[in-house]
């Protein structure tokens, strides 16, 4: 019996143990990811980085015309993809409850939120970059736009649920049609959510290289054409990273801290806009 | 009704406002409903794309593109084995490391964790989720690959290196980049996925069947191995197929790392490829129409394989949530 009782302690003690060290483990990555990251990086962030276009191979220069192009491209993919996301998410929870064709598309809004980015890319290559016989920004921004689209979908689904019944039972009480009860009441009541939904998706595509690789290729110059190929931050990284120049992965290094910054303040802004519609609510 | 009638012929405004503000709403159910067909029918493009793009390649090569190792651009000559093995065996390294952790995190959050320390753990780990590939890639390529050739590997080599059989697995000069490095970093970067589920499902326990098992004298360990886990076993597994889809089409994180080689070694010290890396790596370099179509014919493998594991994932998971609701 007190053997028993020991073991079964024992068996406890150490499992605990191995999970507080899974714990650990996993915030020990996050913390020497981001270390390195600022250790790297930090000594690359200066004013050329945000004034002047990448360099060839020993020369000086900076980041700004990979910025410029990847917050374009970022701007066009959350503006196309933002309304569609919006409009199928506001299907699934205001009309389709229940309907077996709102079960499909949510079903397969899920496999597209969790497909691989590269897929999206070869997708619009094919559907794009082939038929207008060129890389182009447009073809760069669409692939972002269409991994904005899932992110959007969910969460506006998902808030827009939470909007209680009775906010649209009063408002179609007083004779609003179903449509301006969607757009004035449960948009309004939903709308730190949906804004949250739509920042993780920019956090999401403004890291994103694989559907960039071959739609948006990449721009050694200063271009504001989004018919031509553009430059972009994540394609940067990669081909500066890879690369045998010391001066080019340096820039690397601080092209990826910047868009780590980025990403985690999208996140954290995110997150503190959602703490703000709950607690109002 | 009647007077109903009389009263709206009365009032043609009425009427006529009610006219406009039905089709009003049918106009707005058909924008909503229009998208999300639409949602639809961008997964199907996809698929359509890629069997399009792919079907050179699976004219000239036909079942033997999947079953052949050889890679050669200059012959024209092009199977996809060597890929898929890669990415098949990086994954499984990923969930190897990724599985267990993932499960001690959750576990810690759900029923060690003190309540003040819950949210921010929780919100760290979204963090991690939130780190884009290509900064795990180039952590990967100048801090984590050198760590590996200069201890890691070299441990490995002297170890279980010198075992017969293991002696396979684990053969050749540390290289830094290769198999094994790629499938580590697969598995840090799997485990915000597989935790964040792993803990929500944990969350669906009604804390009465939690709190009747610790009743009963059992400790944490044992409530949550013989209780908790049972409950939610469809839910957790569904998580780690979500990891695993996110693990096997994971594509610029291997790309630095994995060292692109187009061959199937049984050393996982060595270098190799995966479908993703593969297309990242050369697809704008392809020459020629079967080049060209050939890696798409591999994103086409690599789209199978992944909707097959998400819908698994997708359908577990509705599966626990149907429990938990009803």
């Amino acid at each position: 019996m007190n053997a028993i009782y020991l073991r079964r302690k024992a068996v406890n003690r150490v499992a605990l143990s191995l999970a507080l060290g899974a714990a650990g483990f996993g915030l020990f990555w996050l913390v020497a990811i981001l270390w390195t990251l600022l250790f790297n990086g930090l000594s690359s962030i200066n004013l050329a980085l945000f004034t002047e276009n990448t360099p060839p191979p020993g020369g000086e220069g900076g980041l700004l015309n990979a910025i410029f192009g990847s917050v374009v491209m970022t701007t066009v993919a959350t503006l196309v993809g933002t309304p569609v996301g919006i409009m199928a998410g506001t299907y699934l929870a205001e009309f389709g409850r229940g309907a077996k064709l709102a079960e499909v598309v949510r079903f397969i809004n899920d496999i597209l939120l969790s497909a691989p980015s590269i897929m999206v890319g070869l997708f619009i290559y094919e559907v794009v970059v082939v038929r207008m016989g060129h890389f182009s920004a447009w073809a760069g921004a669409l692939a972002l736009a269409v991994i904005v689209i899932p992110v959007v979908v969910r969460t506006t689904e998902d808030m827009l649920k939470l909007v209680p019944n009775s906010l649209r039972e009063a408002a179609a009480a007083l004779g609003a049609p179903q449509w301006k009860v969607i757009t004035l009441v449960a948009y309004r009541a939903a709308r730190n959510g949906i804004i949250t939904g739509v920042l993780l998706a920019i956090a999401r595509i403004s890291g994103e290289t694989a559907p960039l690789l071959f739609t948006a290729l990449n721009n050694q110059f200063w271009s504001a054409d989004m018919n031509a190929p553009m430059a972009n931050l994540p394609v940067v990284i990669f081909q500066y990273a890879m690369s045998p120049y010391e001066d080019w992965r340096q820039l690397a290094w601080g092209g990826a801290l910047l868009i780590t910054v980025t990403i985690l303040l999208l996140n954290i802004g995110a997150r503190v806009l959602a703490g703000l519609g709950t607690t109002r609510k | 009704m009647t007077e109903i009638a009389l009263d709206l012929s009365e009032d043609v405004t009425v009427l006529r406002r009610a006219r406009r503000q039905r089709l009003q709403d049918v106009a707005f159910r058909t924008a909503t409903l229009f998208f999300a067909v639409l949602v639809l029918l961008i997964l199907g493009g996809v698929a359509v794309a890629l069997i399009d793009g792919a079907m050179p390649a699976i004219r000239a090569f036909g079942v033997g593109f999947v079953t052949t190792e050889v890679w050669n651009p200059v012959t024209d000559q092009f199977g996809a084995l060597a890929p898929i093995y890669g990415t098949l065996v990086t994954a499984a390294i990923a969930m190897l490391v990724g599985i267990p952790v993932s499960f001690g995190i959750a576990l810690f959050i759900t029923e060690m964790c003190p309540t003040w320390l819950k949210r921010p753990l929780g919100i760290a780990i979204e963090l991690l989720a939130g780190i884009p590939s290509i900064i795990y890639g180039i952590w990967g390529l100048f801090v984590f690959a050198p760590f590996m050739q200069s201890t890691v590997q070299p441990f490995l080599i002297d170890t279980v290196g010198q075992l017969p059989v293991l002696e396979n697995i684990f053969m050749g000069p540390p290289y830094g980049i290769g198999v094994l490095t790629a499938g580590l970093i697969l598995g840090i970067m799997v485990l915000p996925f597989i935790t964040s589920i792993t803990r929500d499902v944990f969350e669906t326990v009604p804390p009465m069947v939690r709190e009747s098992a610790y009743g009963l004298g059992a400790t944490t360990w044992e409530v949550v191995w013989n209780v908790v886990l049972p409950y939610t076993r469809t839910g957790v597994v569904g998580g780690v197929m979500l990891g695993l889809g996110r693990a096997l089409g994971e594509t610029m994180a291997v790309t630095f790392v994995i060292g692109n080689a187009h061959r199937i070694s049984s050393s996982i010290l060595a270098p190799g490829t995966t479908i993703s890396a593969s297309i990242a790596n050369e697809f704008t370099e392809a020459v020629g129409d079967v080049y060209t179509s050939a890696l798409i014919a591999m994103g086409l493998i690599l789209f199978l394989i992944t909707f097959v594991v998400l819908s698994a994932a997708k359908i577990m998971l509705i599966r626990l949530q149907r429990k938990a609701g009803a």
